[in-house]
């Protein structure tokens, strides 16, 4: 893959970059006709186009173009963050696309070269049955979608971002950017400014989802930047799971995905949100996650990163209501050319609330894992709770992994705990395997699928089935 | 009828020589005990035979019917029916023994070839009810948090459900005590027939009263010094390893 390494501009941090990953299943890419494209580059055109294109409100407009200046006065935040941010090329992202087309009903009328993608990305036999509950988003836009019929029988809305905040303002205009603020951070301001697709969804007092809402997002268009929005609002009492995978194609040149994703869960709700994602190894994915938790209210991060060129992400959780419940469980792997950062924040901001974070971290090769940890307890509160543990695996002596937690934790009536340890998969180990018969490469996967095991088996079925295959696929390179 | 053929090796680590001039012919249906004090080379042998990569094999080979095994990587070793039963096993997190055996026996099937998964467990399980092993220890990580004792008898779970040609049992007996060296034994003389044969490393007699060996080697010095029948080994361990240093200085 020599088109790769001429476009990093980092050539010190990767003397092999990705060799030998097989990562074929996503290196496809077809001929799409854009119906709608805002070019390249990021000025107030382009914010004007993106809104007019889908018919926006004058107030969605202004938050665009707010947005879009807090982006441009913003520094990187590199004062802690790596310095690899600096090869991000803004002037060369298209920061819109769309085919101009409606989101599907059902599955026959999805066109069949978008059929052929999913059939390409090797979505299990078992899940394409599923596919009738699957909002997939083809590039910019939603393309099939009919769950929201099953769903808006409980009085469920879901929809993509543009439809949710013409049709329902009412509802999804009250919580939009006040969980992630425009200025959170330069890649919060910049989806602000450009975001279009993800899904928005609102669940009634009550009601419990039965199935979990599902999204397939990729990247489909070189130098394509994918900016997606998702707000998730539980009303009182209700709950829902909602799950997004990401496979991409292969570019010869880096592309960014920086989404915001906001969940709001109202007293006694329980939102669950699943995320297992595979980007090509030249994508830059800067994403901000976080939740807000009322009283009695659970929010529970799975994040899965494999992949990417640099992830940085950290969902977090505010706990805002008393005995509210916050979780992140993650696991990240990162391979030769690869730095997983990411990390969990958890703000506790009521008494009696307690937060949990799980981080597993994989490097192969030169890949580099990062944690990232903040943990908040204020002392006026009493009765809060924090576990954190992070654990982190080197598959090769150049493998690299660092651990950053910040815990605050004031005044006398709350309790931390902090466990953290890094292991190594060691020689004989692998030999003792191979002496059962399996290849080197197999004993590397089940070695570093054994080291996740326990996270692994919180996700649904069919995910852990995926991530199985994801880790297989990226440790077949790996050795030798 | 499968022959393994041990001719003249020498192995070393880095610059250090630790085998010199080896040489034993196994063959199937034959069980043999090879003895000697510490230090002399019994381990490193049967690493060296399994494909260790610390261990460089600088002269001889190692035929298995016929072929030299020595450019093979130890997993294609043990495909063509190498067993080590370790000294040391290692702990594998998060890997249940189920799902390791089931890959290890998948490893074995031909492409596109499925295992029987209902057949595999029930033949999981007697070998484990023979090895009186608790049915539960199928979803424990493979020999994490298990005594001494527990971990050898999951090797010969192991070597049981593998079905090897020849296993290389290194040090078998360590660390067990009474009830559960008969267990093992009778795990290893259930194996016995002419489709299995055996070199067992062991520092003791005690072993070879629970399975009784065809013959008997013993090792000094990185070679075979001397063979004979079982009874070679109640000698020695009458006499001591001193005798047969003392019997080498003299000849």
């Amino acid at each position: 893959m020599p088109e790769i390494s001429e476009t990093l501009e980092t050539p010190d941090f990767i003397e092999n970059p990705v060799a030998g990953i097989d990562q074929s299943r996503g290196d496809f890419t077809y001929d799409v006709d854009y119906e709608f494209d805002a070019g390249t580059g990021l000025t107030e055109q382009t914010v004007r186009y993106i809104s007019s294109v889908k018919k926006e409100a004058d107030w969605l407009l202004e938050f665009r173009l707010n947005a879009l200046k807090k982006f441009q006065s913003m520094p990187l935040p590199t004062h802690w963050a790596t310095k690899d941010l600096e090869n991000i090329n803004f002037d060369k992202i298209r920061y819109y696309l769309a085919q101009g087309q409606k989101p599907k009903r059902t599955w026959d009328e999805v066109p069949d070269d978008i059929k052929e993608t999913f059939e390409r990305l090797g979505i299990p036999e078992q899940e394409r049955k599923f596919l009738a509950g699957v909002e997939a988003q083809f590039d910019s836009e939603a393309a099939y979608s009919n769950i929201k019929d099953i769903v808006s029988k409980q009085g469920v809305i879901f929809a993509n971002s543009t439809e949710a905040l013409r049709e329902h303002p009412e509802i999804f205009r009250k919580f939009f950017g006040k969980v992630i603020p425009t200025g959170d951070n330069k890649f919060a301001a910049l989806n602000s400014a450009v975001f279009s697709g993800g899904s928005f969804i609102y669940v009634p007092p009550g009601v419990k989802v039965a199935q979990p809402l599902q999204a397939y997002f990729r990247i489909n268009a070189e130098n394509f930047g994918q900016f997606e929005r998702t707000l998730i609002i539980c009303d009182e009492g209700s709950e829902v799971t909602y799950m997004e995978g990401c496979t991409a194609p292969k570019f010869s040149t880096s592309t960014l995905h920086s989404a915001v994703v906001e969940l709001v869960a109202l007293k006694g709700a329980k939102i669950q949100y699943i995320t297992v994602q595979n980007w090509a190894n030249n994508v830059f994915n800067l994403v901000t996650k976080r939740g807000v938790a009322h009283e009695e209210a659970e929010i529970k991060w799975i994040d899965c990163n494999i992949g990417s060129r640099l992830t940085m992400k950290y969902p977090g959780v505010v706990l805002k209501g008393r005995k509210a419940r916050g979780e992140v469980i993650s696991i990240a792997l990162a391979n030769d050319g690869q730095h997983q950062d990411t990390g969990a924040k958890m703000i506790h901001a009521a008494d009696e609330t307690t937060s949990n974070v799980i981080s597993k971290s994989i490097s192969v090769g030169q890949g580099r894992s990062t944690y990232r940890g903040l943990v908040h307890i204020p002392k006026h509160l009493k009765g809060c709770k924090n576990n954190t543990e992070c654990d982190a695996l080197l598959i090769n002596t150049n493998s690299r992994t660092d651990t950053y937690p910040a815990i605050t934790v004031r005044g006398d009536k709350n309790a931390t705990q902090h466990e953290a340890s890094v292991s190594k998969v060691s020689e004989d180990l692998i030999f003792y395997m191979q002496q059962r018969g399996l290849t080197e490469a197999q004993a590397m996967s089940l070695s570093v699928n054994g080291f996740i095991n326990d996270l692994a088996s919180q996700f649904p079925m069919e995910y852990s089935v995926e991530l199985k295959r994801l880790i297989d696929l990226e440790m077949e390179g790996s050795v030798g | 009828m499968s022959k393994l053929e041990i001719k003249d090796l020498h192995i070393a680590i880095g610059e250090k020589k630790i085998v010199r001039g080896f040489s034993l012919t196994l063959n199937s249906g034959e069980i043999h005990a090879v003895m000697g004090p510490n230090g002399t080379g019994k381990s490193t042998l049967a690493k060296a035979i399994a494909g260790h990569p610390d261990y460089s094999i600088t002269d001889g080979d190692v035929l298995l019917d016929g072929q030299s095994i020595l450019a093979m990587e130890p997993d294609e070793r043990a495909r063509a029916g190498i067993f080590l039963a370790f000294q040391y096993p290692s702990e594998i997190p998060g890997v249940s023994i189920a799902n390791f055996l089931r890959a290890a026996v998948q490893a074995r099937m031909g492409e596109g070839e499925e295992l029987d998964a209902t057949g595999y467990y029930k033949r999981l399980y007697s070998k484990m009810d023979s090895l009186k092993i608790d049915r539960k220890f199928t979803s424990r990580s493979v020999n994490e948090g298990f005594s001494g004792g527990e971990k050898k008898r999951c090797e010969i779970l192991q070597m049981a459900m593998l079905e090897p040609k020849f296993a290389l049992m290194d040090e078998t007996d360590s660390g067990l005590d009474i009830d559960a060296l008969r267990i093992v034994s009778e795990g290893v003389n259930a194996m016995r027939g002419e489709n299995f044969g055996a070199l067992m490393i062991t520092h003791y007699q005690r072993l070879l009263d629970y399975i009784v060996p065809d013959y008997v080697h013993v090792m000094y010095d990185g070679r075979i010094v001397k063979s004979g029948d079982k009874s070679l080994a109640l000698e020695l361990e009458a006499k001591g390893y001193d005798w047969v240093k003392n019997e080498l200085a003299s000849a």
